[in-house]
């Protein structure tokens, strides 16, 4: 869909997408341009739409310059590079007016795909290809560098930063060096010889992205596991969780070897599914190591019941759940964040789980230490909701930072000497008053010793079936769910948080809401903006929802899951929040929540205190 | 059913094992299982085994699933830590509290509900990675606790206490077991203890996946005739084709046999098991011999019990993830992370 005019000054602020067809080398070759923008200095935004497939289906890469440092998706598109002869009807369609796209000239084009209002370029990839490297898989691998050589000529990116990031990919592989870059300097020149260099949307040197790195959520999270200390991992390949456990899988087999024995200090268990990877995650925490699954929807639901019984039976477990579409099998290669009630509820009987949002993958990092120490602490499972917009894409993000003074915090785990002093040892007794009974872990002290259960059981660690004795228990457990709200990370808020109204975002909407936020100011709409980080709901939650008329929800899933939580587990009244919903598998943009507020607010009206959007 | 405890006076003159301990410090709570339950027997079985090895009760940990073989977890080693997880995902609760600390032993409890059905792609799977535990599949061939369907290991034509006929074939986990790479393969009769002890010791020192299937009738469902998991049926078609005696090491082998019975197996820590083989062609250290002898029993409706098949040559899990001495949960943490200076070398990558 055209959207509106490219503005005047389009310097490094322009968005382009390129479609390719899946398997051809093309996820390389698109990294590279955005690789080389960072490297110039220039924030950069970079979305992997992707098929669940291997070869031979669409895909579609995104790059949005933003000299303002915005993270989302802005809505608009000013150069395509339409590789795909079959989505190209499409991929026309999309090009905002003004904008410009480029297809392979090898072949001609029907002329009913053309369009007045933009600026159509033909580059003979193929055929420059053909002409210059041998063998088939080759040439269609260097027809995808050769276009990153006419970006590089139309948008003046530098080709010294082009060759140094090709050395550093091919390390010791110079032929591959060398190909490479022969195909990108045979784009380059055709370029120079036969179109009009540089376009007037173009990059040009900044000093912006010092002191950041490009890195996906996946990889920040498997790192995270690393630091937090986690010793035993295991999980069911799905996507889009997979990069998570490869991540710490590959971090590991460098860091985690033991120099004299060359035996390792962690194990990684590749389960038969997701039942099984909880199980094995729940018997290596109840047993005192760290551990962790990374999953997807339909893990999380084949888990569910072992959610329960770690939720009852006082286990600590770090679930990752890397949110994709949904319902059922969905789209697993498109992004959502439609389990956010699934999480907070999981299993059957009386649980609510703590849950943590990350918004990109810097959070991702120092959320999942958060979330091993929050488990050890409660003794219950964290949830760590990402989803695959965070977990695959590169962000743009500051540089990891990590305090050597930190120590894992294990929570309430008695060692031989305590559990020696005590006449009795029972696990499910409130000692410190806090709702957190102590632990003990096995091989440590027979006195130490209970049974674990998933049954009826008292707060002496007991079988139960009677009603008082099972009370006590399963109501502690609501205390120390509630608790937990003061212990989780706080929402972040922007704006003085007097405004009538408020946007209220989780997760990967965040980028989107808050250049939202700028925007609507421009307009005149001023807005106050909370990111809620955690769920149960703390203070800050609560005040901000009770100081704002007006609340848009901002969420990327059909039946505002979020708001609904806010409604069962606040004090807020319903009919002040509504609800920006976006659920197309794409990461939502700042466009739709501009849209989505001024289609309530915009043109002088009022807020209205009755009208519900859903 | 005895809702009573157990009193805690003990006979001075109890016999003790090495570390002075007697039978009664390895017992748990009262059992809730029906009087002449098979289950109770494999209880007492346990204890027996566990105090004659020495094994501390902090030593052991207890897993087990849901159904009535699952509770009897709770009937022995109270000093032990006990996980009674959800139906049929023992096994990788065990997988996961094993990777966590290599240096316990493990003993998982379950039935033929709990493992062969539910939890059947469970049991299949820790038996294909080998997790250093011993596994007994309390089996009746019925559901108790729901009172009394048939349960996957029903042998066809086997009949419930209403007289209606199992027409499905079933599942034998010692075949089972054999034809997934399992290292130490079981079978045994709750009535016959003599034989069961010392598979009980062997299974728990071997290293890696001890399977003993033990028929364990279940006298309030699956005890009447018509029945192929009663006592008196088990008892009639009861093959015993190699009977084990575990050995601990430095202690003499003073049993007496005759020449050519009995053959010495080493353990990997120095223990021995003598073999003897009932079944003179038996040959229990080859596995395609052992399923052929089975299943060709099994044909004319015997039971063949005993240890079935031993190797020594299957890394364990931990063996197969290489993973250091030191349990994975006593890591020093120093040792898991390079630090704000690892951090900065690793981050250049995505600069």
């Amino acid at each position: 869909m055209a959207h509106t005019a490219p503005a005047p000054d389009r310097l490094n602020d322009f968005v382009i997408k390129l479609a390719n067809v899946n398997g051809t080398g093309s996820a390389s070759a698109n990294a590279l341009v955005m690789k080389a923008i960072f490297r110039m200095g220039i924030p950069v935004m970079g979305k992997n739409y992707f098929p669940s497939n291997i070869q031979g289906l669409p895909t579609w890469y995104e790059i949005r310059v933003t000299r303002d440092g915005y993270v989302a998706r802005s809505g608009r598109l000013d150069l395509m590079v339409a590789m795909n002869q079959e989505t190209y009807p499409k991929d026309v369609r999309e090009v905002s007016a003004g904008g410009y796209l480029i297809y392979d000239s090898t072949w001609p084009r029907s002329t009913l795909l053309t369009r007045e209002d933009i600026t159509i370029i033909g580059v003979p990839l193929a055929k420059i290809c053909n002409e210059n490297f041998v063998g088939v898989r080759n040439r269609i691998l260097m027809k995808n560098v050769c276009y990153a050589g006419v970006l590089c000529a139309l948008l003046d990116i530098e080709l010294d930063v082009i060759r140094q990031l090709l050395a550093e990919t091919f390390a010791k592989k110079q032929a591959l060096v060398d190909s490479n870059m022969k195909a990108v300097q045979l784009g380059y020149d055709y370029a120079k010889q036969h179109l009009e260099c540089p376009l007037p949307i173009r990059v040009s040197r900044m000093d912006r992205t010092a002191g950041h790195v490009m890195i996906d959520g996946n990889t920040a999270a498997g790192l995270g596991c690393v630091y937090a200390g986690a010793t035993v991992g295991a999980w069911y390949p799905i996507t889009p969780s997979t990069s998570l456990m490869d991540a710490f899988k590959g971090f590991c087999a460098r860091l985690r070897v033991d120099q004299e024995t060359g035996n390792n200090n962690y194990a990684v268990l590749q389960a038969e599914d997701e039942l099984s990877a909880i199980g094995m995650v729940l018997g290596a925490s109840w047993n005192g190591a760290r551990a962790f699954t990374p999953t997807s929807g339909p893990g999380i639901s084949l888990m569910n019941e072992f959610i329960g019984l770690a939720y009852y039976a006082e286990i600590p477990a770090v679930i990752f759940d890397i949110q994709r579409v949904g319902p059922s099998t969905g789209m697993p290669t498109r992004t959502q964040q439609g389990d956010i009630l699934s999480c907070a509820y999981a299993s059957h009987g009386d649980t609510r789980h703590v849950l943590l949002f990350p918004a990109n993958p810097e959070e991702c990092f120092y959320l999942t230490v958060t979330a091993f120490d929050l488990a050890d602490r409660l003794q219950t499972p964290v949830f760590v909701l990402s989803d695959l917009d965070i977990g695959m894409n590169d962000w743009m993000c500051p540089e990891l930072k990590w305090d050597d003074a930190y120590r894992p915090d294990r929570g309430k785990i008695l060692g031989k000497e305590e559990i020696e002093k005590l006449t009795k040892f029972h696990r499910y007794l409130d000692r410190d008053d806090d709702c957190i009974p102590y632990r003990t872990l096995p091989g440590v002290s027979p006195k130490g010793a209970y049974f674990t259960r998933g049954s009826g059981h008292n707060q002496y660690g007991g079988y139960t079936e009677d009603s008082e004795e099972y009370q006590i228990v399963l109501d502690r457990l609501k205390r120390k769910f509630l608790r937990a709200a003061a212990m989780v990370p706080n929402a972040l808020i922007e704006g003085p948080g007097d405004r009538e109204v408020g946007l209220v975002a989780v997760g990967s909407t965040d980028g989107a809401a808050c250049e939202a936020m700028h925007i609507l100011a421009r307009r005149g709409v001023e807005v106050d903006y909370m990111r809620i980080r955690a769920f149960p709901f703390g203070k800050d939650v609560e005040a901000f929802l009770a100081a704002h008329r007006t609340i848009f929800v901002i969420e990327q899933n059909r039946d505002a899951q979020l708001r609904s939580l806010l409604t069962l587990e606040t004090g807020v009244e319903k009919s002040r929040l509504r609800s920006i919903l976006h659920y197309s598998g794409l990461s939502i943009s700042s466009q739709v929540i501009v849209d989505g507020v001024m289609a309530e607010l915009g043109e002088g009206r009022r807020p209205s205190v009755t009208v519900v959007r859903k | 059913m005895s809702f009573i405890n157990k009193p805690k006076v003990r006979h001075p003159d109890l016999p003790r094992n090495e570390l002075g301990l007697t039978r009664r410090d390895y017992e748990g709570g009262m059992s809730t299982l029906c009087a002449g339950c098979g289950h109770d027997t494999v209880t007492a079985s346990i204890i027996e085994a566990i105090w004659d090895l020495g094994i501390r009760p902090e030593q052991l940990v207890k897993l087990s699933g849901i159904g009535c073989s699952s509770k009897t977890t709770a009937y022995f080693a109270s000093g032990a830590h006990g996980f009674n997880g959800v139906h049929g995902r023992m096994p990788s609760v065990a997988t996961g509290a094993n990777a966590a600390n290599k240096n316990l032993y493990y003993i998982g409890v379950s039935g033929d509900g709990d493992s062969l059905s539910i939890g059947f792609g469970q049991f299949a799977h820790a038996i294909r990675r080998n997790v250093n535990m011993l596994y007994i599949c309390e089996n009746n061939g019925v559901y108790g606790l729901t009172k009394g369907q048939f349960s996957a290991s029903a042998d066809i034509g086997s009949k419930t206490k209403k007289g209606e006929e199992n027409l499905q074939a079933p599942v034998d986990p010692v075949l089972a077991a054999l034809s997934l790479g399992g290292s130490f393969i079981a079978r045994s009769f709750s009535g016959d203890r003599a034989q069961l002890i010392p598979l009980i010791k062997a299974g728990l020192m071997h290293k890696g996946f001890a399977l003993i299937d033990v028929i364990s009738p279940c006298v309030t469902f699956n005890d009447h005739e018509g029945s192929t998991k009663s006592y008196a049926y088990t008892r009639e078609h009861y093959e015993p084709a190699v009977n084990a005696d575990y050995i601990p090491p430095q202690r003499e082998i003073y049993v007496d046999y005759a020449e050519g019975e009995v053959a010495p197996v080493e353990m990997h820590d120095g223990s021995r098991l003598l073999l003897r083989k009932l079944a003179p062609d038996y040959d229990p250290t080859h596995r395609g011999k052992a399923f052929n002898y089975l299943r060709d029993r099994l044909r004319e409706g015997e039971h063949v019990t005993g240890l079935i098949y031993i190797s020594h040559n299957r890394p364990e899990m931990h063996e197969m993830n290489a993973t250091v001495d030191v349990p994975l949960n006593a890591v020093p943490y120093e040792k898991l992370q390079p630090g704000a200076a690892g951090l900065e070398k690793i981050l250049k990558r995505y600069a």
